[in-house]
């Protein structure tokens, strides 16, 4: 095998970057969910790959393609690690048309081939720590980008890439494999958002879905539906109802026979989440309570039993909504409490539960103060916001965002919802927020905004394009005096209709950022959200 | 009894005859307070907020046409008693509206009028610098003390013949305006406005004559006149998208321009503008985006921004919190304030029918138009 030496030793140079990955791998390993899914996609391009090669050829010896499996399987591990995954498949091809494999796997059954795997890639990762091999195939493979020594670079997310073909038909088939419904876009969409989905709220996918459901879960069906007419909004309220659902699915959930509950229940999970993304762009808040049930439910000890195991995954998710979203209001309400003094006029936008929570306490508290809701079109939230206030008995006046100039010199004090804080210090919240805050700069007002710890993320964004939502974008059109101007919209070829549902504030223009941690500035939120990775 | 009715027949009849023999002065005159008194009905009527029933344009003219006739059929024997008359109407009708500052101006460009035709008839020098000065004070003494009573035979041709001027450059104001539209706007540009004004919207159909650009047109709640405007716009096939006010700043990095119009220019350079401008202002300001304010000549008022009371407008608030939600209306305070005052440190250029402007300039022009003593009418 005189080749595969030559490739041997020039592959030398790429070792030490294998090492390292090869560690990481056995770490991630240790650490659960993570490599178990990467190694689950491995295993599937793998089974692709000796399909093909069945048909390729049949004739050449086993040995040679037993021991050039095994170099292809190394580094293809680092191959898929990075989740870039239009360069993934690259190097496992190339591996194919270098070392055809033999034809005699697909006979043994899934789980035993499983099994067999992962036995013999313990026993090379063991032998492969010292050794210069494997790198004949990142020879052939495309660059990559070199995944970060302390996280993977994540996967672009499919809602921001509507504009590219591939990424859609990519989604297109894993919605049809988990038999998912596809939500078309709607109605003309402006050119500087070509990247993001538009729907109708006229056609929700519920309508695509057969009766009985027996893909996905009905209170997941209910669900949806509620999300997509609008029924349940706001990031908190969206949150809960996504963790009661979930401790439904998990209540009537039954393991298979040869199945680990640990391993099933995420799979069964994920195509519940596409549903949902589908009827409604997840929201930061969602993502973080998603990941935190499947790292959860990966977590549980395979010789648990079932009722336990369940019974356990429903505490997890009620102290989760207790802890992160109903004691934390509490904590949040306490520290902004103290920020509200007697004579104030406090100034608030849209309807968001927690800063409704925090004036109503500080009401009860016997703190003199009136209220300012500043309210937008087409949302026109404001309105559920006034009701509640007023019900408490709170002085209040009701403005258009468009008489905010009028109404700002009488303001003490902006308090701000977030939807997440992200992690270079944007806010981002409902349209309109960042408007607030610039004009009360302008007449130097303190702009405060709260938020639970469980909304911030990891992602970055610098201006309110790079990912968004938009909305239904008839919800604009208004009829007055009679008269709709905007009736014919879609006929006519150079209008369109922008119905933004998020944008993002900049840091500077916040002055505090009151979380159930405390007070901190906008620009701490990277550290909130280390420390919160080291706690878990 | 009868006695007494024919004492007082007698006694009216002097009075009687001489309406009979002023029947057709009278008629004119009538006739003239006539005219006068249904241009200020219409004024108080149009007041109404969603957007006057006739554009400031027409407003201008009207009241420049309604002066011409003041001028033409009053009895007046010299320019001291021309401009009283016309200064009584003005303040009559500045006081049915007062948000409509158009009308003011136009008398007071009136007046100016009055007093140039009047100095030019003396022969007088015409005086470049009509604000006091020391030097003034000193040497020409008495002159400043002219109080326009002589009588001049053809005062009353040439002023009716400069206020025909007058009225011609107003026609041609929108003209004038959208004829510089190609210099400020070019190729592939995002073009940001708010509500609707005419003036604009005749400067964007000019430019798209020739240029391929995209326009982002903000609503402007409560009366969404934005949907106006970006219908006609469509129409001329200029690519138009319509967003709410909540989305300005949202989307204000992407915009290379920001043109709107105005209600006012006060005297700072600051303007009166619809609400949501200065939102729309501040926004562009941490952009750096250039902020083009189209506005005629007759737009600029000699006000200051100070008055607090005169500046605001409000319209009923069942626009903002209508009577449906009827349970808590009673506990709320609504507001609809009308016009947003604009500083002038936000604002990067005045377009007019004389050219382009820094707002720093403004208090200049505004010496050429009006006379300082008629800044109160």
């Amino acid at each position: 095998m005189a080749d595969s030496d030559g490739r041997q030793v020039v592959s030398i140079n790429h070792s030490t970057e294998e090492d390292v990955k090869l560690q990481e791998v056995v770490q991630a390993k240790c650490e659960g969910k993570e490599l178990t899914k990467e190694e689950k996609q491995r295993l599937r391009k793998e089974k692709k790959q000796h399909k093909k090669n069945k048909k390729d050829d049949r004739g050449p010896p086993e040995k040679e393609k037993e021991k050039e499996k095994a170099s292809v399987l190394a580094p293809s591990k680092p191959a898929t690690q990075s989740p870039a995954h239009k360069a993934a498949p690259v190097p496992v091809n190339a591996s194919a048309s270098e070392s055809p494999v033999a034809a005699e796997k697909p006979a043994k059954s899934k789980a035993e081939q499983r099994a067999e795997r992962r036995a013999r890639q313990d026993t090379e990762r063991a032998s492969k720590q010292g050794k210069k091999e494997g790198g004949q195939q990142s020879a052939s493979s495309k660059p990559k980008a070199t995944p970060n020594e302390l996280q993977p670079v994540k996967r672009l997310p499919e809602h921001i890439q509507v504009d590219d073909p591939a990424a859609l038909k990519k989604l297109a088939k894993k919605l049809e494999r988990q038999q998912v419904p596809l939500r078309s876009d709607y109605g003309y969409k402006v050119s500087l958002f070509s990247h993001l989905h538009q729907y109708s709220r006229k056609n929700p996918p519920t309508q695509q879905i057969s009766i009985p459901a027996t893909v996905i879960h009905p209170s997941i069906v209910r669900l949806g539906l509620q999300y997509s007419q609008g029924i349940i909004a706001g990031s908190n309220a969206r949150s809960v109802a996504l963790l009661h659902a979930f401790k439904q699915v998990i209540q009537d959930y039954s393991t298979p026979p040869n199945e680990e509950l640990s391993r099933d229940l995420v799979n069964k999970l994920s195509p519940y989440i596409s549903f949902l993304s589908q009827c409604r762009p997840l929201s930061a808040s969602m993502g973080n309570a998603i990941k935190y049930i499947k790292k959860e439910i990966s977590n549980i000890p395979s010789q648990c039993k079932e009722e336990e195991a369940k019974r356990r995954l429903q505490e997890c998710i009620d102290s989760y909504i207790n802890e992160k979203i109903i004691l934390a209001s509490e904590a949040i309400s306490k520290y902004a409490i103290e920020k509200i003094s007697d004579g104030d006029v406090i100034l608030v936008y849209g309807c968001s539960s927690l800063v409704n929570h925090i004036l109503c306490e500080a009401f009860e508290k016997q703190r003199k103060f009136r209220v300012i809701v500043v309210d937008s079109r087409p949302r026109l939230e404001g309105r559920e916001a006034l009701r509640r206030l007023v019900k408490k008995g709170i002085r209040c006046t009701y403005v258009l965002i468009s008489a905010l100039s009028y109404i700002l010199p009488e303001v003490s004090k902006v308090f701000l919802g977030a939807h997440a804080l992200l992690a270079n210090g944007y806010v981002m919240s409902r349209v309109g927020t960042s408007q607030i805050a610039l004009v009360a700069k302008a007449y130097n007002v303190p702009v405060l905004v709260c938020c639970e710890t469980y909304k911030f993320c990891e992602r970055v964004q610098t201006d309110s394009f790079e990912s968004n939502e938009l909305d239904d974008p008839d919800d604009l059109i208004v009829t007055r005096n009679g008269k709709t101007h905007l009736e014919n919209w879609q006929t006519v070829k150079s209008l369109g209709l922008l119905n933004l549902v998020y944008d993002v504030t900049p840091p500077d223009f916040v002055d505090l950022v009151i979380t159930d941690l405390g007070m901190i500035p906008c620009t701490s939120v990277p550290v909130v959200l280390r420390v919160k990775n080291v706690d878990q | 009894m009868l006695h007494q009715f024919w004492v007082d027949l007698l006694q009216d009849l002097p009075r009687f005859t001489e309406t009979l023999v002023k029947m057709p002065g009278a008629d004119k005159e009538t006739d003239l307070s006539e005219r006068i008194e249904s241009f200020l009905s219409e004024l108080k009527r149009c007041g109404s907020g969603a957007g006057s029933l006739r554009g400031s344009a027409e407003t201008a003219r009207e009241t420049t046409a309604l002066l011409r006739r003041i001028t033409a059929q009053a009895r007046w024997s010299n320019a001291g008693d021309l401009m009283e008359i016309i200064r009584k109407e003005g303040r009559r009708m500045t006081a049915a509206q007062p948000s409509e500052t158009t009308v003011g101006n136009m008398v007071r460009r009136v007046l100016k009028i009055i007093r140039e035709e009047y100095a030019r008839s003396r022969g007088s020098t015409e005086e470049a610098d009509q604000q006091e000065s020391l030097h003034k004070l000193l040497t020409s003494g008495g002159s400043s003390e002219d109080n326009f009573r002589q009588h001049f035979a053809h005062l009353k041709a040439n002023i009716i013949e400069a206020i025909n001027e007058l009225l011609t450059e107003l026609e041609g104001t929108t003209d004038n305006i959208s004829m510089q539209a190609l210099e400020h706007i070019h190729s592939n540009e995002v073009i940001m406005t708010i509500g609707r004004s005419r003036t604009v919207e005749a400067f964007l159909k000019d430019a798209a004559r020739k240029r391929k650009f995209h326009v982002m047109v903000a609503e402007c709640a409560p009366f969404c006149q934005g949907h106006e405007m970006a219908t006609s716009l469509s129409k001329e096939d200029i690519e138009t998208t319509v967003i709410p006010d909540a989305a300005i700043f949202a989307v204000m990095s992407r915009v290379n321009k920001v043109i709107i119009g105005t209600q006012t220019v006060l005297a700072n350079g600051g303007l009166r503008a619809v609400n949501g401008t200065h939102t729309l202002a501040l926004a562009a300001k941490h952009h750096s985006t250039p902020l083009i304010v189209c506005a005629p000549m007759f737009k600029l008022s000699p006000q200051f921004p100070n008055e607090e009371d005169t500046f605001h407008k409000f319209v009923s608030p069942h626009e903002v919190l209508p009577f449906t939600e009827g349970e808590i209306l009673s506990k709320v305070n609504a507001h609809c304030p009308l016009f947003d005052y604009v500083p002038p440190e936000l604002i990067t250029l005045f377009i007019s029918n004389i050219g382009g402007n820094a707002p720093s300039y403004i208090y200049r022009l505004m010496s050429e138009l009006y006379h300082p003593e008629d800044h109160e009418l």
